[in-house]
């Protein structure tokens, strides 16, 4: 047992080495009492819905979410918008189809089923009307930045006048928390910008937090229910693991030597 | 193995078996007859074999949804996130299971160095683990480039790109390695058809490696032979199958806790940015288990010396029962040899701590000071060793020390450090 536990400390050592060298270069990033962290860890629905607001309304002017449909807002885990009010969402865009019969394209009110309507027909219209720069599609960003949430609110509130003698060239911004401190997109947020049904007041900190949460949603939609299913799953192994120990410690009992 | 008589009870199952032994084989696997002094060290055979069979059955299950194809891959990976009932269950288990894998497979090697488990007559076993390891290896790399994001596209290039490291041949190799002139579609189709392939060959090979164990029986702490069956052992069914199953259960809590806690900590974020050939990634580092070779071929200047350096890293361990020259196996009755032992670990933790450093200054020197070491260790300081060292004396059979029967006091001592 003694050597278990040797093994145990050994082995999360290594992981730790292992974890920390690869987040080499760490910068202090803002923070917030994010619901979604630990062993119980949910999404704020109110923060989802505000969130999913604000990305409509502000983000997908430019950001595409190709991954998501608008079935995705109705579903157990997500926002959890009514069926109604999903299918009144999803109604409010014009969803290109076709070819019909006579070969032609032609638009229609969105269904739960089609994806998330893309700002851009393509990258190269993207790039075009965004100074060169392809605004990232925000399906899996959180995961796709070393920060994580952290990362994305830090950004939205990390705009600042750029430092004496930096220069910056025309639809260039300064942002503290970019990686070279030069951005392409624009401060987006200020106070009130949106109008929450919910009465919330509209800070720029709240806005970046409920469109972080949201972001956070769109990457790991399963995450509520990774975490139900894992702390199901560890206490079943530990019982498991406590039952088995003592039937070794039985079993061994028949000879002399200890485990 | 030769030594078993086995004859069934029922005349159908004589009958059967005068046909296709496997009752004989059954009953072998159950008698076996295992050193009873086997410490937790021991448990992690049957827990690589356990983490194989679950990256072939999630594995599987991947490839019924998977589409290799450099337009679709990661948007199936995507889709199986997101949309096949329990996807992100099965793949992060897969993801995670290969650094689960890893973690097994070095605690086993490291524990072979330290009992000795490659001397004679375990040579042939520890071959056919090299090989194993080497494909291992082989496919995590393979596995790693699939769901075709940052890493998977720009890993796959610098390593592909090493085989241009060989003198006049190596552009035509990698062409022929990529299909192309660069990593593309072809690539892509041909590394998951690898992919799918090396698990079955780890499976065949894991099977001669169980089957070259039960020629000679386990190593065990002491290192010393022992008659078997004798009072020195007891049979594998119950005895080792309860205690293999108490550690493996204790290794699927923390498996779990990955993967249902913190599935993407061992990743890197770039690989949820699908691959695009035009925009290379700052760092280009590959998983956390390939880092110290990572880290050796970067400490060499010269690109084909440095492939050479890497390889021979690996390849060096196979030549190790002939390396290390001692005759007594347990590092717990060689005093020298154990604080060298200690080095080692420390060296190859060194070296996978500078390989996800960028290669430059200090850390560029560390990974050269390293990399001579383990050499060193291995071709020289073993050698060595073996004629120097001045070892403890070594028990007559594992009951003697389990009962505490030894006249000397230092090894007394050191008994009660590694009894367990």
């Amino acid at each position: 047992m003694k050597n278990f536990l040797r093994i145990f400390l050994i082995t999360s050592l290594v992981f730790g080495l292992s974890v920390k060298s690869n987040s080499a270069e760490k910068i202090e990033y803002l923070t917030t009492d994010w619901s979604f962290k630990g062993l119980f860890g949910k999404f704020d629905r109110g923060a989802l819905q505000r969130g999913y607001q604000v990305y409509t309304e502000v983000c997908s002017s430019c950001h595409s979410m190709k991954y998501l449909s608008y079935r995705n807002l109705a579903e157990k885990g997500g926002p959890e918008f009514s069926i109604a009010e999903a299918k009144a969402i999803a109604a409010s865009f014009e969803v290109t189809d076709g070819p019909n019969d006579d070969g032609e394209m032609f638009t229609r009110p969105g269904k739960l089923s089609d994806k998330f309507v893309m700002p851009y027909d393509n990258v190269k219209a993207a790039q075009a009307a965004n100074g060169g720069a392809y605004p990232p599609d925000m399906s899996v960003l959180v995961k796709a930045r070393g920060g994580g949430v952290d990362y994305i609110y830090s950004l939205l509130q990390g705009y600042e006048d750029p430092p004496i003698g930096m220069s910056l060239d025309d639809g260039v911004y300064y942002n503290k928390y970019m990686y070279g401190n030069k951005i392409k997109m624009a401060n987006q947020l200020s106070d009130g910008l949106v109008e929450y049904g919910d009465g919330t007041s509209a800070s720029v900190e709240q806005m970046s937090k409920d469109v972080t949460t949201f972001l956070m949603w769109a990457a790991e939609p399963h995450l509520e229910s990774r975490h139900q299913m894992g702390f199901k799953a560890i206490v079943y192994l530990i019982i498991l693991t406590i039952l088995v120990y003592f039937s070794m410690k039985k079993i061994w009992s028949r000879i002399e030597t200890e485990v | 193995m030769s030594d078993h008589e086995y004859t069934p009870k029922s005349k159908f199952g004589k009958w059967f078996n005068d046909r296709l032994p496997l009752l004989t084989l059954a009953s072998h696997l159950t008698d076996y007859p295992t050193p009873k002094n086997l410490n937790y060290w021991w448990t992690f055979g049957g827990i690589l074999t356990f983490c194989l069979i679950t990256q072939i059955v999630t594995g599987l299950v991947l490839a019924m949804h998977y589409i290799a194809h450099a337009d679709m891959a990661f948007d199936s990976v995507e889709h199986i996130m997101r949309n096949v009932n329990y996807g992100w269950l099965i793949r992060y288990i897969h993801a995670n299971g290969a650094s689960m894998f890893f973690l097994a497979v070095y605690i086993h090697i490291f524990r072979s160095l330290f009992y000795g488990s490659y001397k004679s007559p375990r040579e042939i076993i520890w071959i056919i683990g090299i090989i194993i390891y080497l494909l291992m290896m082989a496919a995590a790399f393979l596995g790693y480039v699939l769901p075709w994001g940052q890493m998977s596209f720009w890993g796959a290039t610098v390593i592909t790109n090493l085989f241009s490291a060989i003198p006049l041949v190596g552009e035509g190799i990698v062409t022929w390695l990529w299909g192309g002139y660069s990593v593309d579609n072809p690539t892509l189709t041909r590394f998951f058809t690898l992919h799918y392939l090396i698990p079955f060959l780890i499976l065949g090979l894991v099977v001669l490696h169980i089957w070259a164990l039960h020629v000679p029986g386990n190593n065990n702490p002491v290192g010393i032979d022992i008659k078997k069956p004798s009072k020195d052992t007891v049979p594998f069914h119950p005895y080792i199958v309860i205690k293999d199953g108490f550690a493996l259960l204790m290794f699927m809590i923390v498996f779990a806790f990955f993967v249902f806690y913190t599935p993407n900590i061992l990743g890197h974020a770039d690989n949820y940015i699908e691959a695009n050939p035009l925009v290379t990634p700052a760092h280009i580092v590959p998983e956390w288990y390939l880092l110290p070779f990572y880290a050796i071929l970067r400490s060499v200047p010269d690109k084909l010396l440095g492939v050479v350096a890497m390889l021979s890293a690996i390849l060096i361990l196979a030549a190790l029962p002939w390396l290390d020259t001692s005759k007594i196996r347990s590092a717990v009755f060689r005093p020298l040899y154990r604080q060298f032992y200690w080095i080692l670990v420390a060296d190859v933790l060194i070296l996978g701590y500078v390989g996800a450093m960028p290669a430059e200054g200090l850390y560029l020197l560390v990974a050269r000071v390293a990399t001579a070491y383990y050499f060193l260790h291995f071709l020289v300081v073993l050698p060595i060793l073996g004629y120097k060292e001045k070892t403890l004396p070594v028990p007559l059979s594992i009951t003697e020390p389990v009962l505490g029967g030894s006249p000397n006091l230092a090894l007394a001592k050191n008994k009660e450090n590694f009894k367990d």
